[in-house]
């Protein structure tokens, strides 16, 4: 049964992790070579041409980096716009307290396709297609993040704010240097969630940033596809692009992770 | 601890960033999403008001029904599976010396991934001539189809690649609710005697409905949305056997320009979600225990 256990777990992981490393070792390889059959997973003359390619078939510096910037930009705006909101929510009394949560709660359960449309029209109208702001702005604010941080900002001891508060500090001071270090865990797991969601992002990217300007990894590697439909090491190259940096994001941060947080969040 | 005093006031500083761009970017665009499916405008003439016009043509739009029919269809594959798949993953990793970064890392390589790079791979595994898949198909002595060329093998591709993609995702959840059972119960129930069949089924099992219905309302919100898969691997192909419903929200808005039609599409889609997560958690008091 053990062995079995072990086993069962093996063939698993190699499932997962086998279209990885096809997509490497296809990536690593010729046109031609492609075409051979039986195919092979280690590739004879192994060489970076693909990723060269790539690199004069679209302008993947300018692609990456606005994947990058874009990232960067909502992963701490909405870590940040977040956890002041979950704060502010969980450790003050004001009038309409209950109502700004629920408007919160509120759009946590409209799917984003409905905003998408009127969405495209205001950045339209704002003059934002094709512009890095038009993927950053709307991007910022997360409902789900106000929920994350309120929870455990409502868990959160009061004589650590207090002693903050003794030695003279108000709700600004004491929030950055207590409360915020404090929610190390909710900013891990959200951060990483933002990161992987901006980074990742398909459906609106396609609507307003369809030219270099603005374009992200996945929506040129969408278009990248359309064009060399049969050039599989170039698209290959391009997706191994894509997913390298958030596996790697994910593999340092996950033991900071509390996936508890997700599951025990709405309550 | 609550602010109080003079200090009460620094809520409106706290709140005003992420409120202030939740009104403009979220709130807005979902009240303006109402008024806008009244609507016929294709952004280049002056808005035409149709009233309900647009429900009423979608009410008959087949190629809308066939749309939200593939999307039912793909959910009563994809479901069972990956709740089955996650299920199973968990068990096997819930043991003491299995807990290990490496295993998880390994099964989360695919959620964390962006759909567009990893349905590109499985387009490319899949390739009916020089596809890897076909290729290991072959060494056994069954010829493969051309998988996402043919009608309902489509489909059966793209289920298969979103349960690969998500197993992982549903493994967590299910891996945070194995740890909140008591050691205890499990071992009562082997020392009464129980196989581990019994002993799942009887004592782990009823314990781990919350979470079950947690997974099962999480991945019906989602998979009435699925989408990119589907826009990469078939294009909603072969002849339109694979269409789901954001991609004719997204084939509306942009390829024929109908916004106010696709902002109706949007509300059918928000409906039909509401409802089936109302109904959900109307259904959760008959099965679901609440130890």
């Amino acid at each position: 049964m053990h062995a079995l256990g072990w086993g069962l777990l093996t063939v698993a992981a190699a499932t997962m992790v086998f279209p990885f490393a096809w997509s490497v070792s296809t990536s690593l390889q010729t046109k031609e070579a492609l075409l051979r059959i039986p195919p092979q997973l280690i590739p004879e003359s192994p060489s970076l041409d693909s990723y060269r390619e790539l690199a004069q078939v679209m302008p993947l510096g300018r692609i990456v980096l606005n994947s990058a910037i874009v990232t960067l930009f909502i992963t701490v705006l909405q870590v940040v716009t977040s956890a002041m909101a979950g704060y502010g929510l969980a450790r003050f009394r004001f009038r309409g307290r209950h109502g700004l949560f629920l408007v919160y709660l509120g759009t946590l359960m409209v799917p984003f396709q409905v905003t998408i449309v009127p969405l495209f029209i205001l950045m339209r109208w704002f003059g934002w297609i094709n512009t890095l702001q038009a993927l950053i702005l709307p991007g910022i604010a997360s409902a789900f993040g106000v929920f994350l941080f309120r929870q455990f900002f409502l868990q959160m001891p009061a004589e650590l704010e207090e002693a903050a508060a003794l030695d003279g500090a108000g709700p600004w001071r004491t929030f950055w240097s207590v409360a915020f270090p404090y929610a190390r865990p909710a900013t891990a797991t959200h951060g990483i969630l933002a990161f992987m969601a901006s980074w990742n992002a398909f459906l609106w990217p396609l609507f307003v940033a369809r030219n270099e300007n603005a374009m992200t990894l996945p929506v040129g590697l969408a278009s990248l596809h359309g064009r060399y439909e049969t050039d599989w090491n170039l698209v290959m190259a391009g997706s191994v692009i894509a997913v390298i940096p958030v596996i790697v994001a994910f593999a340092v941060v996950q033991r900071h992770m509390s996936p508890e947080l997700l599951v025990g969040g709405p309550r | 601890m609550t602010w109080l005093g003079s200090a009460r006031r620094w809520w409106v500083v706290f709140i005003a960033p992420s409120f202030a761009l939740l009104l403009v970017f979220t709130v807005l665009p979902i009240v303006a999403a109402a008024g806008l499916s009244l609507f016929k405008w294709d952004l280049l003439t002056p808005p035409e008001y149709q009233g309900v016009g647009n429900f009423v043509e979608l009410a008959r739009d087949a190629e809308f029904r066939a749309a939200l029919w593939h999307t039912i269809v793909f959910i009563i594959g994809y479901l069972p599976l990956v709740t089955a798949a996650g299920l199973g993953l968990a068990l096997l990793l819930n043991r003491p010396g299995r807990r290990a970064g490496a295993w998880r890392v390994a099964f989360f390589m695919p959620v964390v991934s962006a759909w567009v790079a990893v349905a590109l791979m499985w387009k490319w595994m899949l390739n009916s001539r020089f596809g890897v898949i076909n290729w290991l198909l072959g060494l056994v002595g069954i010829e493969g189809p051309a998988w996402l060329f043919e009608r309902g093998w489509a489909m059966v591709s793209v289920i298969a690649a979103s349960v690969w993609k998500d197993a992982g995702f549903v493994m967590i959840l299910f891996l945070a609710g194995l740890q909140a059972i008591p050691r205890e119960y499990r071992e009562a129930a082997s020392v009464d005697g129980a196989n581990r069949w019994q002993a799942f089924w009887k004592v782990t099992f009823p314990l781990l409905t919350p979470t079950v219905f947690l997974v099962l309302v999480i991945l019906l919100i989602n998979s009435f949305q699925v989408f990119e898969q589907v826009w990469i691997l078939t294009g909603g192909g072969p002849l339109g056997s694979t269409t789901v419903v954001v991609e004719r929200i997204v084939r509306h808005a942009f390829t024929f320009g109908r916004m106010g039609y696709a902002a109706a599409m949007s509300w059918v889609l928000f409906a039909i979600i509401f409802s089936v997560t109302l109904i959900q958690t109307r259904l959760q008091r008959r099965w679901v225990h609440y130890g």
